[in-house]
């Protein structure tokens, strides 16, 4: 009823090629844009900020990274990590070289440094594929960590061996350390997250989107039709490297607070990796839906038993939790190979025609 | 030996009054191109001209060497031996999507479509090499990406009319019947508005219908439109019926070359057809 498509004709190809071609998904995308530019900050407790709203997008942002690359280019990493962490590690070292440098602009410079890692760390692709290119880039997330730990300036010679990040301001606004306000944390990143979403919504519907979609369906056809295929690869790596650098040093920088080298170890890319691919490999949207079940709703967990009276000591709790997501993981893949983004798809299409079965 | 006589055959088709004079400049010219793969000889010396214009038959038994040919043309085999002429240029390295910005583009034995992308976006991708707006402009989309990105949508709807697809647009291409996909490898090499359009076995496993269809199209193609077409077809009355001229194939020699009539006359060919042994 909602979903009711009738009377929404297209009469122009750029209506055709909108982002909304009905008008619904514009208001159900509104609300949500209201209730996190709003909502949220007006009535959200500081737990919700630190434990709920931040992690999901900082979680988000990273597994859209890897989707650009394994969803849409279909190459496969799992080194994302390795990756977060350079962005971090560059954006540290930015604003401690130099220190009048607004931290804005830090962090999305220190995505051209992941970018460039990426690049690097891709060019193997242009002569491996699947498996094997999966072990190269595995093999890229050991040397970074390895990297982070033993490169002593990379950390600024810190007895701790572990980054820490200083008070910074935005024109006054205190933004990163321990007297930041939670609050304004979270506008910082949900502006850089919904920028970098919407450009790369942009470029996943438009030409490059299909040079990836190219080679990942295809690769010796999309040769053949003229796509040049490093370009295609190194695009891909390189766009992705970005998000994922620009997602790692905010994980840092507005969320953690300090890092040490192993935060960027393989447990952290399988996390991103699983939220890509419960999300839906291919799909922006998937990103957010996968995040929310990966890392929010364990924390939500954490009160299920307070709210219906059970008491529960912590260590079994945490059991019970890793038990019910882990189930609930293979629950929805079965239910959906192709992650929620799919599954919102389908529902999304009943939507449209019902209450009228075909 | 018969292989050196066919030639003159070639000679006396072309001068002859019937053939139409603006389909004598000769587009692509393939001379003593050889093709190995370890001990296997693909292509083993053969000689031939695409003239612009013409719908140009290879036919051949199974693994005469068809496939392989194309290849060659459009790139993706470097043949060992041999020299080809494109546009009256000599052709030194060559690369597929060098191919496809030189003007020639081709559709595949096996579909090789992009199954995970709708009709309208494979078709899109065949004008990749012809859009021009950098990352920084397909970031922001809306101003010069979008502008482009309307431009060649244009381009390819008239194409979508063209064969009739307007119906599938939106359709991921892994849905649809093989005969459909077929005719999106079609458009989406038309895309490319190529010069020469080199088709391995369009009407492979279509029904009557389907392949009449098809057939149609090819005539457009090559009538409305003017491009070359270089067509592999094992339908003996569709080569009859669609090609100007006919090189046959046989263990990668080239048996015969000229008008469709005259091939079929051709003993060597009806034996290698037969699988008379040589
Ligand atoms: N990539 C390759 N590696 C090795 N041998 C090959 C390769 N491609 C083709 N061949 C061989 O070259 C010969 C010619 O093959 P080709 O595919 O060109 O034949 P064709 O005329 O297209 O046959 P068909 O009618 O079955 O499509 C065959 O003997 C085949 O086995
Ligand atoms: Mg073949």
């Amino acid at each position: 009823m909602f979903y009711r498509v009738s009377g929404q004709f297209k009469t122009s190809y750029e209506s055709d090629m909108a982002l909304f071609p009905i008008r619904q998904d514009a208001v159900l995308l509104g609300v949500i844009l209201l209730a996190m530019y709003v909502v949220f900050p007006l009535f959200a407790s500081e737990f919700t900020f630190k434990a709920l709203l931040v992690p999901v997008m900082i979680y988000s942002l990273a597994a859209m990274g890897l989707n650009i690359l394994t969803g849409f280019a279909g190459q496969l990493s799992l080194g994302t990590a390795g990756f977060m962490g350079v962005g971090a590690y560059a954006c540290y070292k930015l604003t401690t070289i130099f220190p009048e440098m607004n931290v804005v602009v830090a962090l999305l410079l220190s995505g051209c440094f992941s970018a460039m890692v990426g690049v690097a760390f891709g060019l193997p692709s242009l002569r491996i594929k699947g498996f094997y290119l999966a072990i190269a880039t595995l093999a890229s997330q050991f040397f970074l960590v390895w990297l982070f730990e033993k490169w002593a300036w990379l950390y600024n010679y810190n007895a701790s061996g572990a980054i820490e990040v200083r008070t910074m301001d935005f024109f006054g606004l205190v933004v990163t350390g321990p007297t930041a306000a939670p609050v304004t944390q979270y506008y910082f990143v949900l502006v850089i997250v919904s920028l970098i979403t919407f450009c790369m919504i942009n470029l996943t519907r438009g030409r490059y989107g299909r040079l990836w979609k190219a080679v990942r369906d295809m690769d010796i056809a999309a040769e053949l039709v003229g796509i040049n295929l490093m370009r295609a690869k190194l695009s891909a790596f390189a766009v992705s490297s970005y998000v994922v650098g620009v997602a790692g040093a905010m994980l840092v920088f507005f969320w953690k607070g300090a890092a040490e080298p192993n935060l960027f170890d393989i447990p952290l890319s399988f996390q991103v990796l699983f939220i890509a691919i419960i999300g839906g490999l291919g799909s922006i949207l998937g990103n957010f839906l996968g995040a929310i079940l990966i890392v929010a709703l364990p924390v939500l967990l954490n009160f299920v038993p307070g709210l219906i009276g059970v008491e529960v000591n912590s260590a079994t709790l945490e059991h019970v939790n890793v038990m019910v997501v882990g189930a609930l993981i293979v629950g929805f893949l079965i239910a959906e190979p192709h992650g929620l983004a799919r599954l919102w798809a389908l529902i999304r299409e009943k939507l449209i025609i019902w209450p009228f079965p075909h | 030996m018969s292989v050196m006589e066919r030639p003159e055959v070639v000679e006396s088709a072309a001068v002859s009054p019937a053939q139409e004079p603006q389909k004598r400049e000769v587009l692509l010219d393939l001379a003593n191109v050889s093709l190995s793969f370890g001990g296997v000889k693909a292509i083993n010396n053969i000689s031939f001209d695409i003239q612009r214009g013409e719908v140009r038959a290879i036919i051949g038994p199974n693994g005469a060497g068809k496939t392989s040919m194309l290849n060659v043309i459009n790139g993706f085999y470097q043949p060992q031996e041999g020299q080809i002429t494109f546009k009256g240029e000599r052709r030194t390295q060559m690369k597929p999507h060098l191919a496809v910005s030189q003007g020639i583009a081709r559709t595949f034995q096996n579909v090789a479509l992009f199954k995970g992308m709708s009709t309208l976006d494979n078709i899109m991708t065949g004008r990749s090499t012809r859009m021009r707006q950098n990352m920084f402009w397909q970031l922001l989309y809306y101003g010069p990406a979008q502008r482009e990105e309307i431009a060649h949508r244009k381009r390819v709807e008239e194409i979508i009319d063209f064969l009739e697809i307007a119906h599938i647009r939106h359709t991921p291409v892994g849905k649809l019947p093989y005969g459909l996909q077929k005719r999106v490898e079609l458009a989406r090499a038309l895309a490319m508005e190529p010069e020469l359009l080199l088709l391995d076995e369009p009407m492979a496993g279509m029904n009557l219908e389907e392949k009449e269809d098809m057939s149609r199209f090819i005539i457009d193609v090559n009538e409305q439109l003017g491009t070359t077409i270089a067509l592999i077809e094992h339908d003996m009355g569709v080569v009859m019926d669609l090609s100007d001229r006919v090189v046959v194939l046989d263990y990668g020699r080239k048996i015969a070359d000229g008008p469709p009539d005259e091939v079929q006359a051709n003993q060597e060919v009806i034996d290698a057809y037969l699988g008379v042994s040589h």
